[in-house]
C-alpha cells in the first residue's frame, strides 16, 4: 500500500518537474534566438557588417545607437541626456542581455524611435543582432 | 495619553514633510526602480504634484526628448505609486511650467545662489542632474551636508 503511494508521488513529481522544465524551455531566449526570429520574419539572412554600419550611423536624428552604447558596445555606455551608465550591450560582455523578450521589445521600440523616428524593420534588428553576437572577448 | 501620542505622531509626520533629507518613500516597488531608474536617478514623487505626474505618465512616448513608452500595466503600477506619494505640501502648490521640477518656484529659490558657471559645468550639464552636487540624491537624501559642488 505504502509503496504504491510512494510510486504515485514519485510519478507526480517527475511529471511536475518535466512540466516545469518544458515551460522554462519555452521561455528561455538568447541573442541567437532573437536573430533567428527577426531574420525569419524578414525572410532574409542577417549581416553583421550591415548591422555594424546601421549601429554606428545616424539616421536623420541627433543620435546613433553607438551614441549611448559605444562602438563597439562592449563596455559601459552613457545615456546621452542623463549621463547614467548603461551596461554593455554585446551578449558576450553582459550575460543578462537578450534574455527577456518583453525587455528587448520595449527597448527596440523606444530606441529605434529615438534614433530613426520610426520602428526598426525585422532585417535591421536581425543585422544588429548578428553584429552584437559577432563581438567576442 | 492618546493626545500625547497623536501630538508625537503629528510632529513626526510634519518633520518628515519639512526636512530636506529622505525625500523618497520607504517602499519603492521593483517596477518603479526598473522602469524609472534605468535611465535616470529616481526622482522623489513629492517633487511634483499629482497633476504633473499624470501628464508625464500619459506622454511617456515623448519624455523630455526620448521615447520612454511603457506597457499599460506598468504605466498603471508606476502611476499608482507616484500619485500616492506626489507632492501635496505647501511647496508643491501647483504644476510647475512644463511639469519640470527644475522650473518649480521652490527649486529656483533653493538654487538661487548657484552660479551659471556651475550649471554649465560638464559634470552638471542639466538642472535635472541632482547627483552632480547632491551626492546622495538617489537615496532621497538632499540635505546640505551631502552637497559637493564640482569645481
Amino acid at each position: 500500500m505504502k509503496s504504491t503511494k510512494v510510486r504515485m508521488l514519485t510519478k507526480q513529481t517527475i511529471l511536475f518537474m518535466a512540466l516545469g522544465f518544458a515551460t522554462q524551455l519555452s521561455w528561455a531566449i538568447d541573442a541567437q534566438g532573437f536573430q533567428k526570429q527577426y531574420s525569419d520574419e524578414a525572410k532574409q539572412t542577417a549581416s553583421s557588417a550591415r548591422g555594424e554600419k546601421f549601429f554606428t550611423s545616424k539616421h536623420g536624428k541627433e543620435w546613433s545607437c553607438a551614441t549611448c552604447h559605444n562602438a563597439p558596445p562592449t563596455s559601459d555606455g552613457k545615456h546621452a541626456s542623463t549621463d547614467k551608465t548603461i551596461a554593455p550591450l554585446a551578449p558576450a560582455f553582459n550575460a543578462k542581455r537578450f534574455t527577456d523578450e518583453a525587455k528587448v521589445n520595449k527597448w527596440f521600440k523606444r530606441n529605434c524611435n529615438d534614433v530613426l523616428a520610426r520602428e526598426c524593420t525585422a532585417i535591421e534588428k536581425a543585422d544588429v543582432m548578428a553584429y552584437l553576437i559577432n563581438l567576442k572577448k | 495619553m492618546k493626545k500625547i501620542i497623536s501630538i508625537c505622531l503629528l510632529a513626526l509626520a510634519s518633520s518628515a514633510v519639512l526636512a530636506d533629507g529622505n525625500m523618497l518613500p520607504l517602499k519603492i516597488p521593483e517596477k518603479v526602480n526598473s522602469e524609472c531608474a534605468s535611465c535616470h536617478m529616481l526622482y522623489a514623487p513629492a517633487f511634483l504634484p499629482k497633476e504633473s505626474w499624470g501628464r508625464i505618465m500619459g506622454t511617456l512616448d515623448k519624455h523630455y526628448g526620448t521615447d520612454a513608452s511603457l506597457d499599460p500595466q506598468s504605466v498603471k503600477e508606476v502611476s499608482q505609486w507616484l500619485f500616492q506619494y506626489a507632492g501635496t505640501y505647501k511647496r508643491v502648490n501647483g504644476a510647475p511650467p512644463n511639469d519640470r521640477m527644475t522650473e518649480s518656484e521652490w527649486f529656483i529659490r533653493k538654487h538661487r545662489k548657484v552660479s551659471e558657471l556651475t550649471w554649465k559645468h560638464p559634470k552638471v550639464k542639466s538642472k535635472s542632474n541632482c547627483m552632480a552636487c547632491h551626492t546622495t540624491a538617489d537615496k532621497g537624501q538632499y540635505d546640505d551636508d551631502y552637497v559637493r559642488v564640482p569645481k
